[in-house]
């Protein structure tokens, strides 16, 4: 038995730390565990709830705008409004949302993921006419390899030609990055932290030159993600067959939806989503029912034990706790251990007989000539990132063009003195979960339940393994001097440790008895 | 090829969301290739040793490259994110020697050998969202931190939430262009003049409207959002006249009031944000002198 740990694991969002437990070769033990705490419950708490929205943004700098959304459709039903969102208001909440899908997305796949995979070195004797590709031969040749090196060696398998044009794309994708926070920043104000989403809809409406200055960026992003970034997926995916096998983990699917297509007093999960909400198990699709999520703090460092509904909980933390390795805590759905993120929403999704997804997935399989169980590995979640990506970044040439310059853009609202409120929404990472209890006008508790949370979880109080934990074990390790396949694996899963780890200390309240907006 | 000298640059993570480092990615003059891959001034090539985001390295690989004997001297150390000073535990950056190592001792024992520290963004400066109230884990700035271990290599504070782009990268190539900036580059705390010199209202394309009094009374209204919380008269940055994301925009010109994200008081004397300002609150608008 060989032990390794990987501490830090760089280029995710955030402090996180793996440790695996090899027999000769194989993965028998994995923990997964979160290293930072900040507390953003506690500071929340006492606040005027309207301001929860800019300051929950502030738990993740790559995602912001996923808590921004969450927060406001929470504080739209604790304030009443949630059926009185103006369409202008809902469009441009989707619109600002759906730019910070992408650009997460294409964050991940270039500057955090593909360096697993491509060979910068290959630029090494370039002669050809790409302006940043003889930047990176230049820099080569001084020596002075940081960042880029040093790196995991021994697994970089793409031929030459194909480790160039990726690394043109990771330069281009620094500026196409860029624009899409650009694009966010025509409705939004600025990224990261953007200032445009509020309770009742968003801060600015939409006129003709705000239209066609997003819509020129989102051409701009969308040739990039059908000519660079699908094509580099699947290249590299064709290349690391392999890597449609590992990395499987639970099986189990969960998704929130996303993208609200009308105005609606359905509860978030029941609304017409043009990603739809759902749990995927053993093949079958099912509704989702949100008072079947529950947190354990079994190996979290925190007081208690679990599992219990998210608004039960009264968890102070307890750094020193026997037996707990991580300020994650493990949310599990109806008992069971759950996976989130663009592959559960585009399983979910094909399941659902999504047309756009069923196009595109199809597609992407036929290419690679695999089946849709190839999907549940590595790979897979690198290619559903990509597909999410392109599917969103169509949607919205649509959506931006029904936006109505001169109506309005967001419902009138006070802070009542007592409300309750609950928002439901899948950001970059998959479901994002805030729930928000005003009293005398003041946040009383403030709850989020994010996506590392529940895939990066440790084991729960039946000890069974969080989904990154379960994607790790079994694995074959080829060299544990150069673990390729364990960051990988974990990078797959586009973690976001800041996210991930927070605390709460409500007094309770059943989750059930929360108005979802 | 030309003569390029190296100048190493470690970037911790600390009490952090990674906004800091994700701004930085938007940088459009210079731009962010410009500044790992080319010479951000000619000759001089920043060298990126540490930054968990974008470096290839993890683990003890990764570690390596910042053991405090291995590191030798001459770089310069960039913190984004507050120092928790509560437990070790409320934040780990690592693994060494079979030990977790805490952005507390880390950030003290790299900060004695630097040539400087910058400490990047708000948290950073000034401690910001995690030291607010009830600061549940002892957060402090990176200058604090230094302070309390004895530490007196110079700091230069680039806050906001995060920071614009131009702020930290200009600061950057003007270290390389002119070494260190002297104390008349710096405010009295710690930030270069040059972004942080005069007020958001000052320059703000809405003070007409303040003036005139047409103000904006709820969200979605055009018009100076002093009434709906705006903190521009207390805030001191160029946001109005550099703007964000390559020009497109700022909070202001998307109706939102600015939230003070520059100030040490965020988010405790300028909250509510939605709030007009409260003058009692905002112990900076009382002492600034200049």
């Amino acid at each position: 038995m060989r032990k390794i740990v990987i501490d830090p694991v760089n280029r995710i969002e955030g402090h996180m730390r793996i440790e695996v437990v090899l027999d000769g070769s194989e993965v028998k033990e994995a923990r997964s565990a979160g290293t930072l705490f900040r507390g953003f419950e506690v500071i929340l708490r006492g606040r005027s709830p309207v301001d929860a929205q800019r300051i929950t943004q502030r738990v993740c700098g790559v995602c912001p705008t996923a808590h921004a959304s969450a927060s406001a459709f929470a504080l739209d039903a604790a304030f009443g409004i949630g059926d009185d969102i103006p369409d202008n208001g809902r469009i441009l909440r989707n619109l600002i949302l759906g730019s910070n899908i992408i650009q997460s997305h294409i964050l991940h796949f270039y500057h955090l993921a593909a360096i697993d995979y491509v060979d910068v070195a290959a630029v090494a004797d370039y002669t050809g006419e790409n302006a940043d590709l003889n930047a990176v031969r230049d820099f080569i040749a001084r020596g002075s390899l940081a960042p880029f090196i040093p790196r995991y060696e021994g697994d970089y398998r793409l031929p030459k030609e194909l480790n160039v044009a990726a690394t043109a794309s990771y330069a281009e994708a620094l500026r196409i990055r860029r624009t899409t926070h650009e694009m966010l920043s025509v409705f939004g104000g600025k990224m990261p932290h953007s200032c445009g989403i509020v309770p009742g809809g968003v801060s600015q409406g939409p006129t003709t030159s705000r239209i066609a200055s997003f819509l020129g960026r989102l051409e701009t992003i969308r040739q990039f993600i059908n000519d660079r970034y699908v094509p580099n997926v699947l290249a590299v995916a064709q290349h690391y067959m392999d890597h449609c096998a590992i990395g499987a983990g639970c099986k189990r699917y969960l998704s929130y939806g996303n993208f609200d297509q009308a105005n609606s007093t359905a509860p978030l999960i029941g609304r017409d989503r043009y990603m739809v909400a759902g749990t995927l198990a053993d093949g079958t699709l099912a509704k989702l029912d949100v008072g079947q999520i529950t947190e354990a703090v079994t190996h979290s460092r925190y007081e208690g034990d679990g599992p219990l509904f998210p608004y039960h909980e009264t968890t102070t933390p307890q750094p020193d706790k026997d037996g707990a390795y991580s300020w994650i805590k493990s949310p599990r759905y109806n008992d069971a251990v759950y996976e989130v993120g663009p592959l559960a929403s585009m399983l979910i999704n094909y399941t659902a007989g999504h047309e756009r997804v069923k196009q595109e997935v199809d597609a992407a399989l036929s290419t690679l000539g695999a089946e849709p169980a190839a999907l549940s590995s590595v790979m897979g979640r690198h290619l559903a990132r990509a597909l999410h990506a392109k599917i969103v970044a169509d949607a919205m040439v649509g959506w931006v063009q029904s936006l109505t310059p001169g109506e309005p853009c967001c419902a009138e609202w006070s802070v009542p003195a007592v409300g309750d409120g609950c928002g439901l929404v899948d950001a970059p990472r998959g479901a994002v979960a805030h729930w928000v209890k005003v009293r005398d006008g003041k946040t009383a508790n403030y709850q989020l339940v994010v996506p590392t949370t529940w895939n990066a979880s440790p084991m729960d109080d039946k000890d069974r393994p969080g989904p990154i934990e379960q994607a790790l074990l079994g694995t074959k390790v080829r060299d544990p001097e150069n673990p390729f396949e364990v960051v990988r694996i974990v990078r797959s899963f586009d973690p976001c440790l800041a996210c991930a780890v927070h605390v709460a200390t409500p007094k309770g309240r059943s989750l059930g008895a929360f108005r979802i907006a | 090829m030309a003569e390029v000298t190296e100048y190493p640059v470690v970037w911790l993570q600390g009490g952090a969301c990674s906004g800091c480092i994700v701004s930085m990615l938007n940088a459009a003059s210079p731009t962010i290739r410009q500044l790992l891959v080319d010479q951000v001034v000619p000759g001089k090539h920043v060298s990126l040793l540490f930054q968990p985001t974008v470096m290839a390295a993890s683990g003890e690989l990764a570690m390596k490259v910042v053991d405090d004997e291995a590191i030798g001297e001459g770089f310069v150390l960039c913190v984004e994110g507050s120092i928790a000073t509560a437990h070790p535990a409320y934040c780990a950056i690592g693994e060494a020697g079979g030990e977790e190592i805490s952005i507390l001792d880390k950030t003290c024992s790299l900060a004695r050998k630097a040539l400087a520290v910058v400490a990047v963004g708000t948290c950073a400066s000034f401690g910001g969202i995690p030291a607010s109230e009830p600061n549940p884990t002892g957060s402090v700035s990176v200058g604090q931190a230094l302070k309390d271990a004895g530490i007196d290599t110079p700091v230069i504070n680039i806050p906001g939430c995060p920071p614009h782009p131009d702020w930290f990268i200009h600061t950057v190539a003007g270290v390389l262009l002119n070494g260190l900036p002297g104390p008349e580059a710096l405010d009295d705390l710690g930030r270069p003049l040059e972004f942080y010199g005069t007020t958001i209202h000052e320059n703000c394309p809405r003070r007409a409207d303040f003036d005139a009094g047409k103000f904006a009374r709820k969200h979605g209204d055009e018009g100076c959002l002093y009434l709906l919380g705006c903190k521009g008269p207390v805030t001191y940055a160029d946001c109005p006249t550099r703007m964000w994301n390559s020009g497109v925009n700022w909070c202001v010109g998307a109706n939102a009031p600015c939230i003070a994200c520059v100030e040490p008081g965020f988010l405790d004397q300028v909250s509510p944000l939605y709030e007009k300002i409260n003058e009692e609150r905002v112990a900076r608008l009382l002492c600034k002198t200049t």
